[in-house]
């Protein structure tokens, strides 16, 4: 390990801890808030692992979560809540590999495309499938309280994160830099393309949809267009994009100002929500193309300093 | 066979809204992920002036289709020709493009809920019903599906026999040789998008005279109209209509006889299935 993986290792060992000391503030808004950004720079980091190297947007990340919180619903009844987190990993990238093998082989609009649907395809089959049943939503009782889902979804982040690291060491992450550059060059190394990132999409599936398992205690009561609302998806793809692709880190750059920027919004103007994420996307593509993350880069180039 | 008829009857009007995202996809490389947005505001345009003025929709479609054009025209001139000309490569611009549209269509909601509110509009158009083969249908379903037809009809023959058509044509087939032979590229792309958009707000516009829309529905639409498109062949007028007329009768087929709630997943179903099978469309050829 060079030292500079060792200043980084620290650094972001004291970050946790002291993210995770939260709670001990005692302002139930600021549990609140942490849990909602704990939970974006969750999804939005892992969405970047995958987006990042290959520029595949996925708006699946509402249709992953609604699956995860769907197991939790069910399962509560039959299982201990623990054992349904590695359940709901396991739908989540089964479900990611099958979308990856129908649309990864192809280009990037067919994958966006279908990821927009998937949500609403997911929602669709199980409000019909509730209507035969009879039932309309299901609940979630637990013991769990606001401070546990936190610390719970603090450890899933730094599973993300190492989960990032091990990846940008390993074959798959050398083999996805080469794809993201150049995939035809990519191809002719003998880098099977559609597998690498088929591998790599189960990544954000498992993750969404554990963050779903997790999150479920918070709602309590779980119906259909809760679980899969579609703004889920886009508001990840904005902050990871916001803060930038490029690093690890950078997702949460651009969750934590994104997510005050939305609370603030829709606390006063509430209808105003979709107008902000509409101008979110064009100051994305016109003024921040590589996120707050090459606006740092840039500033620390003009003013002399070395590179990472 | 009265679902087969309503089903055909639907899927003209779906033909129409399709061809307006082929032309933009197609032919202008931008794929307009705010294409929906702009069928709904055709639609508040004929709900508005109908209870206004009692104009009807089928005349709104000559004051929507102009303004339309006018307003795609500079949305691509001002918008999008930068992230053409700044893109290295194709899947940049597919990037680029999306998030713009995106960008755009959420804006565009976001408008059309300040200045029209969040409720369902619709109005009563010509709701009477006629026979026809011994079955009865509403008027209204009718004369959208022949309005539909005549226009895609021109458009078909203007594509074909126009000079400018062929143009289009060819930037669609070779944009890097269409430059080559003396066409004005970025100026017909233009033409192209701008005409895209005016079809698809012409559909709208013919579209709220028999459904209920409201300023959120437009995702809906972009959806069924991408599923169209990939489904008859990206650039492919022929495929777009066949493939129109299949999902309107598959989707009317699954609500008559399964349960209402799951068209979207019907349609969604036959796109993994041409994904799985026929990723070059349905009469596409497979390109290495």
């Amino acid at each position: 390990m060079t030292g500079q993986e060792l200043r980084a290792l620290i650094l972001s060992t004291l970050a946790l801890a002291a993210a995770a000391a939260l709670p001990a503030l005692g302002s139930s808004y600021w549990l609140t808030m942490g849990v909602t950004i704990a939970m974006y720079t969750v999804l939005a980091t892992s969405w970047a692992l995958f987006s990042g190297p290959t520029h595949y947007i996925s708006l699946a990340t509402a249709a992953f979560f609604g699956v995860g919180t769907y197991t939790t619903a069910i399962g509560i009844e039959l299982l201990p809540y623990w054992t349904l987190l590695p359940i709901a990993a396991a739908l989540g990238a089964v479900m990611a590999a099958l979308v990856g093998f129908a649309t990864l082989r192809l280009s990037g609009v067919y994958f966006v495309i279908f990821t927009l649907g998937l949500a609403e395809f997911v929602r669709q089959i199980i409000t019909w499938v509730q209507n035969l049943t009879g039932q309309k939503g299901l609940y979630v009782l637990t013991d769990l309280t606001e401070k546990h889902i936190y610390w719970q979804l603090l450890g899933l982040a730094a599973l993300v994160y190492l989960a990032g690291w091990l990846i940008a060491r390993s074959r798959l992450g050398f083999a996805l830099r080469i794809i993201g550059d150049d995939e035809e060059v990519a191809r002719h190394v003998g880098i099977d393309t559609a597998l690498a990132k088929i591998v790599l999409f189960m990544v954000p599936g498992a993750v969404a949809a554990v963050a779903g398992a997790m999150l479920a205690p918070r709602y309590i009561y779980i119906e259909p267009s809760l679980a899969f609302t579609p703004m889920l998806s886009f508001q990840v793809v904005i902050m990871a994009l916001l803060g930038g692709t490029g690093r690890l880190w950078g997702a949460v750059v651009g969750v934590i100002p994104f997510t005050l920027l939305w609370e603030a919004i829709s606390a006063s103007f509430p209808n105003q929500t979709t107008l902000l994420l509409g101008v979110a996307f064009l100051v994305i593509v016109y003024l921040l193309p590589r996120g707050f993350v090459g606006l740092l880069e840039d500033a620390r180039r003009r003013l002399g300093g070395g590179g990472w | 066979m009265d679902i087969l008829i309503t089903g055909l009857l639907l899927g003209g009007t779906y033909a129409l809204i399709a061809m307006g995202l082929n032309l933009q996809y197609g032919m202008a490389r931008i794929m307009n992920l705010a294409n929906g947005e702009m069928l709904v505001a055709g639609g508040f345009a004929a709900f508005w002036l109908y209870n206004a003025g009692q104009v009807s929709p089928l005349l709104t479609v000559f004051l929507v289709a102009p303004l339309a054009f006018a307003l795609n025209w500079l949305i691509y001139r001002v918008m999008l020709l930068p992230l053409v000309r700044r893109a290295k490569s194709r899947g940049q611009l597919e990037v680029d493009s999306i998030l713009a549209t995106f960008g755009l269509s959420f804006v565009a909601v976001g408008l059309m809920l300040m200045a029209f509110g969040g409720d369902y509009f619709s109005y009563s158009y010509l709701a009477r019903p006629v026979s026809f083969l011994g079955d009865t249908y509403a008027l209204n379903r009718m004369v959208a599906f022949l309005a539909a037809v005549v226009i895609c009809g021109a458009l078909y023959l203007w594509l074909e026999r126009s000079r400018a058509g062929m143009s289009i044509r060819a930037i669609a087939v070779a944009p890097e040789s269409a430059r080559l032979v003396g066409i004005d590229v970025p100026r017909l792309a233009a033409i192209a998008f701008a005409l895209g958009g005016a079809v698809t707000a012409a559909g709208g516009a013919l579209i709220s005279s028999f459904l209920t829309l409201d300023a959120s529905t437009g995702v809906v639409f972009t959806l069924k109209a991408l599923i169209i498109v990939i489904m008859g062949g990206v650039g492919d007028v022929r495929g777009t209509i066949v493939a129109a007329l299949l999902l309107g009768v598959m989707e009317t087929f699954v609500a008559a006889l399964i349960d209402p709630g799951l068209t979207l997943a019907a349609a969604y179903l036959l796109f993994i299935l041409i994904l799985l099978f026929r990723p070059q469309g349905l009469f596409g050829q497979r390109t290495t």
